[in-house]
């Protein structure tokens, strides 16, 4: 079976910074993985490079068997840790640009996340909380049929019942055969809702486990673990 | 159901835990039709895959049975479900006797609290 998401040797270097170093990960189908790692580990650098919006220094990632490029753009539903959408466009025509641009784009199921959250249609995303403004953008990335969603801090900065709202949306609509990769500080928010967390510290991945496996060996929680691994 | 997990176990063995309560306490009764996965997984607020495996445990012993095209269903076999039953209330009676020893009492003692303890909840 072809992994969903693959690194061999990546390595990215930005002038004499090392961002990441010699990183190997497979993830198969159907996977909620944890991208965790301290502020300025390296997540980051890792999503941009499988969205093809940075290229590697050395080795190769490898989204369904293809490099990042036009095809595997068509698979991978991407959300930003920073706004990404027009901030002019309204949820309506938000969803008239995802169905422009995206084949996979589900507009009924956005359609009815969107009435659920009883949200003004009008309304344009610059108008928005920012906690409204996550849960579009997620609605958004979410109605996509996509075989890699890449979650860059879906969490961060937003109240404990919005972090419950984007958890739920999440683990309801993801394809069963898809990959959901959430980079993430927040651990023990998002630990049940993970299969297997990836640590990542300094460029280099540390450790790829699963979230039973590591309470079953250590009697802690992953947010406990991290805790001690990566104790200042 | 109650779903909140403890830190210092896997969430798989704690789903299978909850639901086996709920079995064996006939809140969830023999022949009862289950919810399903995706369902139970985000009304628990956990991965579906980790309420999968709960299920497949549950399979394993017996407890839960799944009919190819129309779901999973809690066993009508009663035997099955008092065994699981009983073998709960035993784990609750070791962990219970475990803490009254670490109190310092012995068999009669505890023998005579628990009448004592019957006695007011009756009150």
């Amino acid at each position: 079976m072809t992994a969903t998401f693959e690194c061999r040797g990546l390595s990215k270097r930005f002038g004499a910074t090392q961002a990441l170093e010699g990183v190997n990960i497979s993830i198969a189908p159907g996977r909620v993985v944890g991208l965790l790692g301290p502020n300025g580990s390296g997540k980051t650098t890792l999503i941009k490079l499988a969205n093809g919006l940075l290229s590697p220094s050395e080795g190769e990632i490898l989204i369904c068997g293809s490099r990042p490029g036009p095809e595997t753009k068509a698979v991978v539903s991407y959300l930003p840790d920073k706004p990404c959408m027009p901030q002019w466009m309204n949820a309506v025509q938000l969803m008239d640009f995802f169905q422009d641009f995206y084949a996979d784009f589900d507009r009924q199921r956005a359609e009815e996340m969107l009435a659920r959250l009883g949200l003004d249609q009008k309304q344009k995303l610059s108008q928005m909380s920012k906690g409204t403004k996550e849960k579009v953008q997620l609605i958004m990335v979410m109605s996509r049929k996509a075989k890699l969603y890449l979650l860059d801090e879906p969490i961060g900065g937003v109240d404990p019942a919005t972090r419950d709202y984007i958890l739920d949306t999440i683990i309801r609509n993801y394809d069963p055969e898809a990959v959901v990769l959430i980079s993430t500080h927040l651990i023990s928010d998002v630990e049940k809702v993970l299969d297997e967390v990836l640590f990542i510290n300094q460029g280099k991945v540390t450790l790829q486990a699963s979230v039973d496996d590591i309470r079953q060996q250590y009697g802690m929680s992953v947010d406990e673990y991290f805790r001690e691994v990566f104790k200042c | 159901m109650d779903w909140s997990f403890n830190n210092d176990m896997p969430i798989y063995t704690q789903l299978v835990d909850k639901i086996k309560l709920s079995i064996v306490s006939g809140q969830l009764p023999p022949g009862e039709k289950l919810s399903t996965v995706r369902d139970l997984a985000a009304e628990a607020k956990v991965n579906p895959n980790t309420m999968q495996r709960a299920f497949q445990e549950l399979e394993r012993a017996g407890l839960v049975f799944s009919q190819r095209s129309s779901g999973r269903y809690v066993t009508e076999d009663v035997e099955i479900i008092m065994e699981a039953k009983k073998a709960m209330a035993r784990q609750y009676v070791q962990s219970f006797m475990k803490s009254m020893e670490q109190l310092g009492y012995t068999g009669e003692e505890i023998l005579h609290l628990l009448e004592e303890g019957e006695e007011e909840e009756k009150q």
